[in-house]
């Protein structure tokens, strides 16, 4: 059998939903539990989120990572796959404007992510719902604050209605 | 012309279209001879006086090609779209419709009951004082009178029933569909099921006739009519929105060689799923921008892009619908 790159990213974000809807289902049956994608670059943000952990910073355990080369691998693909398949939530994280590790994905990023947020935003979905941010390698606090501050703005605007929505057929 | 080999039975219907993908086919011109020598047409609302209930009596696989055309929006096309695939041996999403949901799909961005609204209430011309709008049954007191429902969201035929093939196009190329139909008559393998078929795998921009640099880079978007084409250089380098990066080839370029920008309507190149997400990973590419405010300002220029970059394809999206 033979994936795509694209496969396999999407197998990814679906198994990463999966996984934490049983965590949710397990641990607390009631209360929302936002279901969070992070798409983190590997140079700069994921470095960073290992240094939280590595600091043994504690920060929300909603948040789920997708390791991507570079944030302009992010295709819009992705995020709107994550929301599809239930994510309430999408971060994308790359390295500072100008500290790309190829040049200028950075800045791609932050081109499709604006016109993913006024794309979602015309579909109905909320556009704080995604949030992009620079994380540097060295930012491990910043990440764990990040990770705080966007899962309680999440889990005030509750679930993201896309589910029951897409089930509305006749 | 061997009379031991039985013709072929032809059917084309049409769900919620426009008409120009029947008259696409009528556009065989004098090549209707070549088809009707091989091939029977049992079925064809616009132009055969035949009923539903002559097709229902038909026994099942008795139709060897359907061509149904158009999108599913109510209970007489879902009706129809099971009924045809029953009595079909193939059945082909034939045009933009009922491959992606097409243009009726745009209203995946509204709900019935506001699409009643505006057009038996709100829109200018309208007069309704008593306000009547369409029922699925109504009794008078000759008995009870019926209409299709019309659902709240619009479908491709693929999302509704098994189809073997697809052919894009708002509406076909006809000497596609006649390369098909040969195809077909000649008793060639057929591509695997569920192929697109009738058009090519590339993007338009991989074909495309007019004249690009590797080197886009776009400062403003414009509207075609704000602008005065040169007829020769690549729109997109002009800065005329064009959904040639995520669009398959196969139309012959008809748009472009009309001087108007590809809306899209053939649909995502082989390997694509949304063709609008591909879109806009290719806009933010080539946006010569880096400022977040500076790349709000061009991407202000683009009025409406989801509708922009799901023409054609909104109801087989990701999101295909808008969030109610």
């Amino acid at each position: 059998m033979h994936f795509t790159n694209n496969e396999v990213y999407f197998f990814s974000i679906i198994f990463i939903l999966k996984l934490q809807t049983g965590l949710t289902k397990t641990y607390n049956q009631m209360e929302f539990k936002p279901r969070i994608i992070a798409f983190l670059c590997n140079w700069c943000s994921y470095t960073g989120a290992d240094l939280a952990g590595t600091s043994r910073m504690e920060y929300k355990a909603n948040v789920r990572a997708v390791r991507v080369m570079c944030s302009g691998r992010i295709e819009p693909t992705f995020v709107l796959r994550a929301f599809t398949k239930g994510a309430d939530g999408v971060l994308i994280c790359g390295c500072h404007p100008g500290d790309c590790h190829y040049q200028e994905g950075n800045y791609r990023c932050l081109r499709r992510f604006l016109l993913l947020q006024k794309y979602i935003r015309q579909m109905g979905i909320e556009s704080e719902r995604l949030k992009l941010e620079w994380i540097s390698a060295s930012e491990g606090k910043q990440f764990a604050e990040l990770v705080n501050s966007f899962t309680e703005t999440i889990t005030e605007m509750g679930p993201c209605r896309i589910k029951e929505t897409m089930k509305v057929l006749t | 012309m061997e009379g031991s080999k039985p013709k072929l039975k032809l059917a084309v219907y049409w769900a919620a279209a426009c008409g120009g993908c029947c008259v696409s086919v009528l556009d065989v011109h004098e090549k209707l001879f070549d088809v009707i020598a091989a091939a029977d047409l049992i079925f064809w609302p616009i132009a055969l006086d035949i009923k539903y209930k002559d097709v229902e009596e038909m026994p099942d696989d008795h139709i060897d090609v359907t061509l149904f055309n158009g999108a599913v929006r109510n209970s007489e096309n879902i009706h129809m779209a099971k009924l045809l695939r029953k009595k079909s041996k193939v059945l082909v999403a034939y045009g933009s419709c009922s491959h992606m949901g097409g243009i009726p799909g745009l209203a995946n961005f509204s709900e019935r009951d506001a699409i009643f609204k505006r057009v038996y209430s709100d829109c200018e011309s309208v007069v309704n004082p008593s306000n009547i709008k369409p029922v699925p049954e109504y009794e008078v007191k000759e008995g009870t009178l019926t209409i299709p429902e019309f659902y709240n969201d619009v479908r491709s035929l693929g999302q509704v029933v098994d189809v073997d093939y697809f052919i894009p196009g708002c509406p076909p190329q006809t000497d596609r569909l006649l390369e098909v139909f040969s195809a077909i008559v000649s008793g060639a393998e057929l591509p695997p099921k569920g192929s697109v078929i009738g058009a090519g795998t590339k993007t338009q921009c991989d074909e495309c006739v007019r004249k690009r640099t590797e080197n886009k880079r776009i400062k403003k978007f414009y509207r075609p009519w704000e602008i005065q084409d040169d007829g020769v250089t690549c729109f997109m380098e002009q800065g005329v929105l064009c959904m040639g990066p995520a669009t398959r080839t196969g139309c012959g370029f008809r748009c472009i060689k009309g001087n108007a920008p590809c809306r899209g309507c053939y649909g995502p190149p082989a390997g694509v799923s949304d063709p609008g997400a591909k879109m806009m990973s290719s806009i933010a590419s080539i946006i010569d921008e880096k400022e977040p405010e500076e790349i709000s300002r061009v991407l202000e220029d683009l009025v409406d892009p989801a509708g922009t970059f799901y023409r054609f394809s909104l109801p087989v999206s990701l999101i295909r619908r808008k969030l109610v």
